[in-house]
């Protein structure tokens, strides 16, 4: 063998053994993750955790139910914030929109995506918390609900494009309007897919930590209405892990595995719904 | 039997093969869609030029000719389905029961004139949802049942479909989705029908099928088919227009146009030498 075809059957090997140490890696890490978390959340997780309320310090037990009921409310209200405007928002870019317009407007959720979470905070602080002179569950919902807005338009546009242009056609031959062509084939054609990516943006928000921060605060206690400060998972984390304390060190654990198993059902649930129904088949 | 050259619509029909010649004149035949002096353009581009012809009440109108030749936009001006496309523009008119298509709302002329496309394109509904689709939005008022059941019947699908027609309209093959189709469209009981060659993507068998189902079909509803197989136009239509680089080269009784052509363009096309 001359040295030269030698030579690249190293290269060759060397690169396939780096390649596949990293995919390795990468779900190495994963699993890394998920053992730490399994393992230290599993050993303070108790029923308590998920019924009762924070104790003071020194007194070991208690748990967070305020924060999960205020993580709960936190995404329903971010949902029915950003949910319709991405949607509605999405339903313009791909069906009524010139391509000028589109473009910008695709552009300008793209950089919103891409703002820092806790640069959203501010905002959500300055915009909803000062004027009002009060932290709000309100608050905090407006500031996961903004970061959902660029996720749901972006895909709602795009799996309505994906649906043929058959289907449109279809329907508007037998005398449907643009908007009950929209309404009855095309949404109903693409509902799994924009289902599926709307829970997959509020996975993403429900471990958001930064907009919480000066906006839903964070409470020790239940929260008495929409318009107070609530507890929530991953403030709670944040806090708690900051502590001093063994026993708030657990809790932490604990609740972070309580909100990635809350990620996990909803990632379940986005795949589940998205193998059920009559899907259009790809041709 | 005489052939007169260059006729537009009043020529005779002749039962090819040598059988006894049935006379019908195109003429006294009731038109139920007009096209005249009908340019059209998509941009810059002229795609058809000064076409003229009518569709006969209850007959079956087959366009023919190469790919390219403009015989689907022509199809799709009938309903108006070229508006989907921007910076398209027509001129000249289109009457269908003697009234102009461009002054009519398009909704109500497309429920008036349907369409069945080149692709099977069910909607992802269950079989009977498709069909139930025409007539609910168009805001009927009876027994949906009964329409579906009618127009499966229509398109011959009936006794293959009855008991599922709650399963998606996917898992019918190819052909019994064509028909589908048909039926979603005879479904809103259209005046003319429009058929965007309706077997290109089916196997023989469906595609026999589904001529068996235009010839009934005629008793039904008014018939225009756009297709690129000319035994298909010669077997199935009345009539035959064939189309050659946007302009309408000859229109004739079928039995005419296929034995004795009055263009030989449309005789060098029929026999195979080009297209």
């Amino acid at each position: 063998m001359s040295a030269r075809l030698r030579w690249r059957k190293f290269v060759s090997n060397f690169m396939l053994t780096m390649t596949g140490i990293c995919a390795v890696v990468s779900v190495a890490i994963l699993f890394l993750i998920l053992g730490y978390l399994l393992v230290n959340g599993g050993r303070s997780i108790n029923w308590a955790f998920f019924t009762q309320l924070p104790r003071p310090v020194g007194e070991v037990g208690g748990g967070m139910a305020n924060a999960i009921v205020g993580s709960a409310k936190l995404l329903l209200a971010a949902s029915l914030i950003g949910v319709p405007v991405g949607f509605l928002g999405g339903v313009y870019l791909a069906e009524f929109s010139g391509p000028k317009v589109a473009s910008v407007v695709r552009y300008a959720a793209d950089l919103l995506n891409g703002v820092p979470s806790i640069v959203i905070g501010i905002f959500a602080y300055s915009i909803a918390v000062l004027p009002f002179k009060q932290f709000s569950t309100l608050a905090g919902a407006f500031a996961l609900g903004l970061m959902m807005i660029p996720i749901t338009l972006r895909s709602t546009e795009e799996f309505l494009a994906a649906v043929p242009r058959m289907l449109r056609e279809g329907a508007m031959a037998l005398g449907a309007s643009k908007w009950k062509t929209i309404k009855t084939v095309i949404v109903p054609a693409a509902y799994r897919g924009i289902l599926t990516a709307i829970l997959l943006a509020l996975a993403r928000v429900a471990g958001e930590t930064a907009p919480l921060l000066f906006t839903a605060l964070g409470n020790l206690f239940w929260s008495r209405g929409w318009g107070q400060p609530t507890a929530s998972l991953p403030v709670m984390i944040y806090t708690y892990a900051q502590s001093p304390y063994e026993d708030w060190h657990r809790q932490a654990w604990a609740a972070g595995l309580v909100l990635l198993g809350l990620i996990l059902i909803i990632n379940i649930l986005a795949r589940t719904i998205l193998s059920r129904g009559i899907a259009v088949p790809r041709s | 039997m005489q052939a007169s050259p260059n006729s537009g619509l009043s020529v005779n029909i002749a039962a090819t093969a040598g059988a006894a010649a049935v006379k019908e004149n195109a003429a006294a035949l009731p038109m139920r869609m007009t096209i005249s002096k009908l340019n059209f353009f998509y941009g810059s581009k002229q795609i058809l030029f000064d076409i003229n012809m009518g569709i006969a009440d209850k007959r079956v109108t087959a366009l023919i000719g190469p790919s390219g030749c403009g015989k689907s936009t022509l199809l799709r001006v009938l309903n108006r389905m070229y508006e989907t496309v921007a910076s398209s523009r027509l001129d000249g008119e289109v009457l269908l029961d003697q009234q102009n298509i461009l002054a009519q709302d398009v909704t109500a002329l497309r429920r008036r004139v349907g369409m069945v496309f080149q692709r099977p394109n069910p909607f992802p509904k269950s079989i009977f949802e498709n069909i139930a689709y025409g007539p609910r939005i168009n805001g009927f008022k009876g027994t949906i049942a009964e329409v579906v059941e009618q127009s499966l019947r229509h398109a011959a699908l009936w006794e293959e479909v009855k008991d599922h027609l709650h399963k998606s309209a996917y898992e019918l093959s190819g052909g019994q989705q064509q028909r589908l189709c048909i039926a979603r469209a005879l479904a809103v009981e259209p005046e003319v029908l429009l058929l965007d060659e309706p077997c290109s993507a089916l196997d023989p068998i469906s595609t026999a099928k589904i001529e068996e189902l235009l010839v009934e079909l005629k008793s039904l509803t008014t018939i225009a088919i756009v297709t690129h197989n000319m035994q298909q136009a010669a077997r199935v239509s009345d009539f035959t227009a064939f189309l050659l680089t946007g302009q309408m080269i000859e229109f004739n009784p079928t039995p005419h146009l296929f034995t004795t052509p009055s263009d030989p363009r449309t005789e060098a096309y029929i026999t195979g030498r080009f297209g």
